[in-house]
């Protein structure tokens, strides 16, 4: 069974540039056109299950907007993006 | 469902330590942000964050200083490897951190580039080589490629008057005092793995006293080259690429040796 | 002959070109990056030289290199990278050839910010780089005034073979107004009998600033001072404004006289009488006509974008015979004419004394808001 996982983006920082969405290899990300930033932009979310925390997105990302949870099922996570 | 996912034992990534909070200029999906990032989790991850003194540039990264919480000062355009040098002279037990764009390091800053890495001066380079002047409006940059329309070559850079685009690393590898010389990109996420592992080594060869080290970061500018965020990344492995070829110019022997 | 919108910077440099300049050599600085950027297309459309340099130094070395030819040519850059240019400038003034160069000033010193400033009055004024030099300095207040400018600077640097400067600000390198542009003057290269070419059929040209023999150059340093005062003597140039019955003077260059001129045209609604001096030469200054105006007036406002440098000038010419006020904003801060018109009535009700300090009062003024 997949990781589950889940992502948090900070309004403060998302530009609404889309790497992410293109980089998410679930493609479960697309730009939220609920919702506005203060500063005008369409922030990302999870918008259909099946995020694995593979942390893809946060690794693109140039804001360093997004937190990346994954499910710990037996072994422990590891603790930064794109480090293996 | 979330509610168990969203706990701190599972997180997996956040925004790096040496981070302020301050949200960048930057454009959206500029690679700017995402060498900063790579930046700050290495010096976090080497916890070398309260011994780095950063040096900014002129150029889009002029204000740097307002992203990365550590020390810092601002240089003059093209001069941050002077600066570097003389803080390191003066604090060798720091590291030393310069972050210049294309215009600052191989336009204006060309001397004080090719003198610090032939002196062997200790300290780290991260080069963000878009082709182009972001912070005056998008004119040629030394990088930008032939034919490539920027607003001081709006017919298409011509070679016959406006010469050809300058590879910085391999210059630099001619150089006995540079110790690695690398060049990489940030296009897409096996890239920015690689970026990342090759500041790493870079800032090792800083820290082991082992000479000059640079990494030369292919970067996207979406504004400049009038493109979206998207489209700027498939820009860059499509033009940049195969005029900037990734890979390594110089590692000193010492620095291959390195155990990381 | 229409009046077109222009933008500052780019009708500058369309003034250059239809003032026959033949060479541009430049580097990106803003507030005046579309100078470059426009002659990055309109020289190469008229066959003349443009090149983008690696830097300022560079790019001040490839108009002095051109300059020795003797074709028109100039670049233009603002405060930082005009300090990058002081070397190439003193090589250009000590080898005696002519240039000329457009400094749009932003606020500083050092990086500063790319707001409008006249924080390098003295730098561009009084030299700026070593040795004993002079540029021609010609200070616009409008975009009309800078394009009418633009033939006379290329005609007095090489009637004087001398530097002569643009000198104006961000918000007239930025702004855009009606201009009336003039006719497209033809390229002359002229023949001088210095510059190089190639000696084919002549004897050969040897164009440099050194003088190894210290007598030698003490002559060559007189030869420059000559041609300055022939400049001092027959380059003078300003404007008045409501001057007949002035009982006061407002004295400001550039934007700050522009904006002056508001506030005295508010005042004068308000019934004082109150007029304006702009001097357009700052270098050669005006110091005979405001010594003349200094008989006919009770006091002098000096406004300024900088801590007073102009007002050096004014009070030399004043010499503590009457009371001069002086008001600078810095940094790039943009004076409002209101502020203007309320040092006009500081001015009337506590009208000061001959022998005040000016700068140091407003300083304090300054202070205490």
């Amino acid at each position: 069974m997949p990781a589950r996982g889940w992502i948090e983006v900070n309004d403060q920082y998302c530009k609404g540039c889309e790497l992410c969405i293109t980089a998410c290899p679930p493609k479960v990300l697309e730009l939220d056109s609920e919702k506005l930033t203060s500063k005008g932009y369409h922030p990302t979310h999870i918008f259909k299950d099946g995020c694995t925390g593979c942390a893809i997105c946060a690794l693109v990302c140039p804001d360093a907007a997004i937190t990346v949870y994954r499910e710990v099922t037996k072994a422990p996570a590891p603790v930064a993006a794109g480090g293996d | 469902m979330t509610v168990t996912i969203v706990h701190p034992e599972n997180m997996v990534y956040t925004r790096p330590e040496g981070f302020t909070d301050t949200p960048t200029h930057y454009c959206p999906g500029c690679t700017h942000g995402t060498a900063h990032r790579l930046v700050a989790e290495v010096l976090q991850e080497m916890n070398i964050l309260d011994k780095t003194i950063g040096v900014a540039p002129v150029g889009c990264a002029v204000f740097a200083y307002n992203y990365f919480d550590i020390d810092f000062v601002q240089a003059a355009h093209g001069r941050a490897p002077a600066m570097a040098t003389g803080i390191k002279r003066v604090l060798p037990e720091s590291v030393v951190l310069s972050y210049q764009g294309d215009g600052d390091l191989a336009s204006i800053g060309m001397a004080e580039t090719v003198h610090a890495a032939a002196r062997g001066e200790n300290i780290t380079i991260i080069f963000i080589n878009n082709a182009i002047y972001g912070m005056t409006g998008g004119q040629m940059a030394p990088t930008t490629l032939p034919g490539m329309k920027t607003t001081s070559s709006p017919n298409g850079r011509d070679v016959e008057t406006q010469g050809y685009p300058i590879r910085v690393s391999e210059m630099l590898a001619t150089l006995d005092g540079a110790g690695y010389i690398v060049r990489r990109s940030l296009h897409d996420p096996k890239n920015i793995r690689l970026a990342k592992k090759a500041i790493r080594v870079a800032f090792e060869t800083q820290v082991h006293g082992l000479g000059f080290s640079m990494v030369e970061l292919l970067s996207t500018c979406n504004t400049g080259w009038g493109v979206t965020p998207l489209q700027s990344l498939a820009w860059l492995e499509e033009h940049m690429i195969p005029a900037f070829p990734l890979g390594d110019f110089k590692i000193a022997p010492a620095v291959a040796a390195l155990k990381i | 002959m229409r009046r077109e919108m222009w933008k500052g910077n780019e009708a500058i440099a369309e003034a250059a070109v239809r003032a026959g300049v033949e060479a541009y050599f430049g580097y990106p600085i803003t507030p005046q990056n579309e100078v470059l950027e426009y002659l990055s297309h309109r020289m190469p459309e008229l066959g003349r030289a443009f090149v983008q340099a690696e830097s300022e130094p560079a790019a001040i070395n490839m108009v002095y290199g051109a300059a020795c030819t003797g074709a028109r040519v100039m670049t233009s850059s603002s405060s930082p990278g005009i300090s990058l240019m002081q070397e190439g400038l003193s090589y250009i003034a000590g080898t005696e050839v002519p240039m000329v160069l457009v400094n749009v000033m932003r606020g500083g010193p050092g990086l500063g910010n790319i707001a409008p400033s006249q924080g390098d009055y003295n730098q561009i004024c009084k030299g700026g780089g070593h040795g004993d030099y002079h540029p021609i300095v010609l200070a616009p207040a409008s975009i009309q005034e800078a394009v009418d400018l633009m033939p006379v600077a290329f005609e007095l640097a090489h009637k004087y073979l001398n530097i002569c400067t643009i000198l104006i600000d961000g918000s007239i390198g930025q702004m855009m107004e009606p201009v009336l542009l003039p006719g497209m003057q033809p390229v002359v290269r002229k023949e001088y009998d210095w510059a190089v070419s190639g000696a084919k059929g002549r004897k050969r040209h040897f164009l440099s600033s050194i003088y190894l023999d210290v007598p030698t150059e003490e002559k060559v340093n007189l030869r420059i001072l000559g041609r300055w005062r022939e400049a001092q003597a027959n380059e003078i140039r300003f404007k008045e404004y409501y001057l007949e019955d002035a009982d006061f003077i407002v004295i400001g260059f550039g934007t700050a006289g522009r904006i002056a001129l508001s506030a005295v045209r508010t005042a004068r609604a308000l019934g004082i009488k109150v007029g304006l001096f702009r001097p357009i030469s700052v270098n050669p200054f005006p110091y005979k006509r405001v010594e003349e105006l200094v008989k006919q007036t009770s006091s002098m406002l000096v406004v300024e974008m900088n801590t007073g440098q102009m007002l050096k000038d004014v009070q030399a010419s004043v010499r503590n015979r009457i009371p001069v006020r002086f008001y600078g904003r810095l940094g790039g801060v943009m004076p409002f004419p209101d502020e203007f018109v309320n040092e006009i009535q500081e001015m009337i009700k506590n009208p000061g004394k001959p022998e005040d300090d000016s700068a140091d009062l407003w300083y304090l003024r300054m202070m205490a808001r």
